[in-house]
Parts: structure tokens; C-alpha cells; sequence
């Protein structure tokens, strides 16, 4: 067992037991902070993979956009002057049957396969390379994003103002 | 053990289970937000993976970039709703939230 092994189990057990305690926790503002280290933990593993510049997006935007704007829609839609903020849950037992068996059935599935592996030496840094793949074979989907970002931004901001 | 493409396979298939299970049994709408988050992080965890053992180049990658600005754009329209539906209804539980029109 070698240093990236030792180091991507780290990253796997921060994720796992910060999405477990995100979906038991019955506290929504301690969810939003372990959903902060599931998503710390996701950008590892991407710096595992090899993909250092979709790990720093994951922390830019999950971390430094998505999660605020949880934390805001948390305190906005609670009142604050209750000390405990908590959720409710309905059909624990038979969501946890359900998923139990899918989880199974799934992870069976992947076991079994045998995955034909190119183990592919990505580049130091991937960003001039996914740069010109965005902007030569994928620059119509990259002004696509740019025209939704633009109209969910308008939207957003007009629904939320009535 | 030496870490595998199946590793990765089985850490996304557990979070996107969780956030299954988020999904269905939390009342509260944030707290549906966030598994779906967790299920496109696992999502985003798998197209990773692949690019880098598929052999694929780095199209992997850039549709998990493609995927967190989708995921950037629906908690912004998620979350305006959000707010709607608290000012209508004055709480946010989805499974009281049965009316269209007040």
C-alpha cells in the first residue's frame, strides 16, 4: 500500500462520513457545513484523478458559491430566533430498504465487471488543454453555458424579488 | 490493495446512494437541494474517473466542468423558489406543500 492508496482512502472516508452525517444530521446548518468537507473531500479525490483544474472549480464554486447560497436560503427560510434549526424525515425505514438494495445491486454490478482500464498519463497541469478543448470543439456548449448562466441569473434575481 | 477504476466507481456509487436517500426522506426542500448536490458530485466523480482510466483525453473533465456550472445555475433558480414557496406557504416542508395557486 503506497502513499496515493493511504491518501485517496483519507479523501473516501472524509467524503462518505460527511454525505452520512449530511443525510442523518437533523440540524440543517451543521448538514450545510458537512456538506462543506463532502465537497473538500470530492476535490480530492478529482487531485487523485489528476484533474487539478476541475478540483479548484469544485472549490470555487461549490464551496465559495453553491454553499453560501444554501447557508443564506437556510437562514432566510428559518427563524433564526429559534436556537435549533431542524428538519423533519418520512419513510426513513423503507428509503433505507430501498437504497440499501439499489446500493447493492449497483456495487454487485461494478464488482463483476470487468473494466477494460488504459491507465492514461494525464499532464502536469490540464488547463491549456482543456482550455483549447472549450474554445475549439466545444465552443458552442461553452456560449451555451454562457447565455443559461446569463438567463438563470435574470431569473433568479427577478422571482426572487416580488 | 492498489487503487483501481472500481475504487472510484464503488466511492461515487455510495454517494450517490446518500444523496438518493437525502432526497427521499428529508421534509425540508434545502435539505432535498443538498442530496441532489451530493448526486451530481458523484456523478462528477464517475466522469472523472473514466477520462482518467478510459483513455478518453480530458473530455472527462471538461463535462464535469459543464456539469458544476448546470449544478451552479439550478441551486441559484432552486433556491429563488425556495424563497417563493416560504413567503406563500410560510414554511419550506415539501410534503405539506400541496397547493399550486394560494
Amino acid at each position: 500500500m503506497n502513499i496515493y492508496d493511504i491518501i485517496f482512502y483519507l479523501f473516501t472516508a472524509v467524503t462518505l462520513l460527511s454525505a452520512f452525517f449530511v443525510v442523518s444530521t437533523r440540524n440543517i446548518v451543521r448538514a450545510a457545513f458537512f456538506l462543506l468537507f463532502t465537497f473538500f473531500g470530492v476535490s480530492g479525490i478529482y487531485v487523485l484523478l489528476g484533474a487539478d483544474f476541475v478540483a479548484i472549480v469544485q472549490l470555487i464554486v461549490y464551496v465559495g458559491g453553491i454553499l453560501i447560497l444554501m447557508i443564506f436560503g437556510v437562514m432566510i427560510t428559518n427563524k433564526i430566533t429559534e436556537v435549533e434549526i431542524k428538519t423533519g424525515t418520512i419513510h426513513t425505514l423503507p428509503a433505507a430498504i430501498g437504497v440499501g438494495l439499489f446500493t447493492g445491486m449497483v456495487g454487485a454490478v461494478i464488482l463483476d465487471t470487468d473494466w477494460k482500464q488504459v491507465s492514461t498519463v494525464m499532464p502536469v497541469s490540464t488547463l491549456s488543454a482543456l482550455g483549447n478543448l472549450l474554445l475549439n470543439e466545444y465552443v458552442l456548449i461553452f456560449e451555451l453555458l454562457g447565455i443559461l448562466l446569463l438567463i438563470a441569473l435574470i431569473g433568479a434575481a427577478s422571482m426572487a424579488r416580488k | 490493495m492498489e487503487v483501481t477504476l472500481t475504487h472510484f466507481l464503488i466511492v461515487s456509487t455510495l454517494l450517490f446512494c446518500l444523496g438518493i436517500y437525502g432526497i427521499v426522506t428529508r421534509k425540508n426542500a434545502i435539505m432535498v437541494l443538498m442530496g441532489i448536490e451530493l448526486i451530481l458530485n458523484a456523478s462528477n466523480i464517475n466522469f472523472i474517473a473514466f477520462s482518467r482510466f478510459g483513455n478518453f483525453g480530458l473530455q472527462g473533465q471538461l463535462f464535469a466542468l459543464f456539469v458544476i456550472v448546470l449544478a451552479a445555475a439550478e441551486a441559484a433558480i432552486a433556491l429563488a423558489i425556495v424563497l417563493n414557496v416560504y413567503k406563500t406557504f410560510v414554511n419550506v416542508n415539501v410534503d405539506e406543500i400541496d397547493a399550486l395557486r394560494d
